[in-house]
């Protein structure tokens, strides 16, 4: 079975990258990516155009998109009844303390940085992937609670 | 160029709190056991029960210098106060909800997935049968959350 993996990143560059990354890591991770807030919103609520979107069972969020700020995403995510269950890593070249606390804070499930590197960024998807891949490490949860 | 957010492989290892609650003394023997063997600077305190949970990360009585665990691993079935509502105290004081808070346990029912992350466990993870899976386990316990994670600071930001 497909995992389904939202990610939220403006920048198409990172986007691209990650989709290698995952690509390398794990074929069966179908990765959907929205470009800021507001798209993320609409995907996970399924309105408009993402009438039959899938839930995904893990959410990447980056920290400065437009529209709708990272922060903002994340608390609407985890004030929803429907949708506080799906786990949230938060993926950001933010290494401020502040930020991080800020986070976990308003119930990211982790924070990750995000190296600048290629190396690096591979490395730490394939790290992710391997303790979050459901079955393989972390336990996700089903689609409906 | 400033190379950000390389990863942390290789850096001084630094010690890191962990408390572990778990009723079973065997599990705890080989939680014990694993962690050594996986990353030595990782400092392992046991909680019996989840009243003895709450009151070493509160720092009651006898726990009064009980260091602020950098991560928390908690069985789900257990004595006196199950996991659920141990998260679920956690989770609810402003004081620990920002400690990682990882299940760590052999259910692997649908129900209490979904119960655990809907109270905001951080993740959720099933206790292997097999000795070899569960030093596996435990080994990237240490490698995602000791060492790619970025974990929040010790005190929340007032």
């Amino acid at each position: 079975m497909a995992t389904e993996v939202l990610w939220v990143e403006d920048s198409s560059g990172d986007v691209r990258l990650t989709r290698e990354a995952f690509r390398e890591a794990d074929a069966s991770i179908h990765v959907h990516v929205a470009c800021d807030g507001v798209e993320a919103m609409a995907f996970l609520r399924r309105e408009g155009i993402y009438a039959d979107a899938p839930r995904p069972c893990l959410i990447l969020l980056d920290l400065n998109l437009p529209k709708m700020g990272g922060l903002e995403v994340l608390s609407q995510i985890k004030k929803g009844l429907d949708l506080q269950a799906i786990p949230v890593v938060r993926l950001t070249t933010s290494e401020r303390q502040a930020d991080v606390t800020k986070c976990y804070e308003l119930k990211a499930n982790c924070y990750l940085n995000k190296p600048v590197q290629w190396d690096g960024f591979s490395t730490i998807i394939a790290s992710l992937n391997r303790f979050w891949a459901p079955a393989i490490t972390a336990q996700l949860p089903t689609q409906r609670v | 160029m400033k190379v950000t957010g390389t990863i942390d492989i290789g850096k001084e290892p630094k010690i890191s709190n962990v408390l572990l609650v778990e009723d079973s003394p065997r599990d705890v023997r080989l939680t014990q056991e694993a962690f050594r063997a996986a990353n030595p600077s990782v400092y392992l305190q046991v909680a019996n029960d989840g009243v003895e949970a709450l009151i070493f990360q509160r720092n009651q009585g006898t726990q009064e210098h009980a260091p602020r665990p950098d991560m928390v691993l908690l069985d789900l079935n257990m004595p006196r106060m199950v996991g659920r509502q141990v998260l679920a105290e956690i989770k609810k004081d402003d004081k620990l909800r920002t400690i990682p808070t990882v299940i760590l346990t052999t259910s692997e029912a649908d129900v209490d997935v979904s119960k655990s992350y809907q109270l905001q466990a951080n993740c959720y993870l099933t206790k292997p049968v097999q000795l070899d899976a569960f030093e596996d386990l435990v080994k990237s316990i240490n490698e995602f959350w000791l060492t790619t994670v970025k974990l929040p600071q010790k005190r929340n930001i007032a």
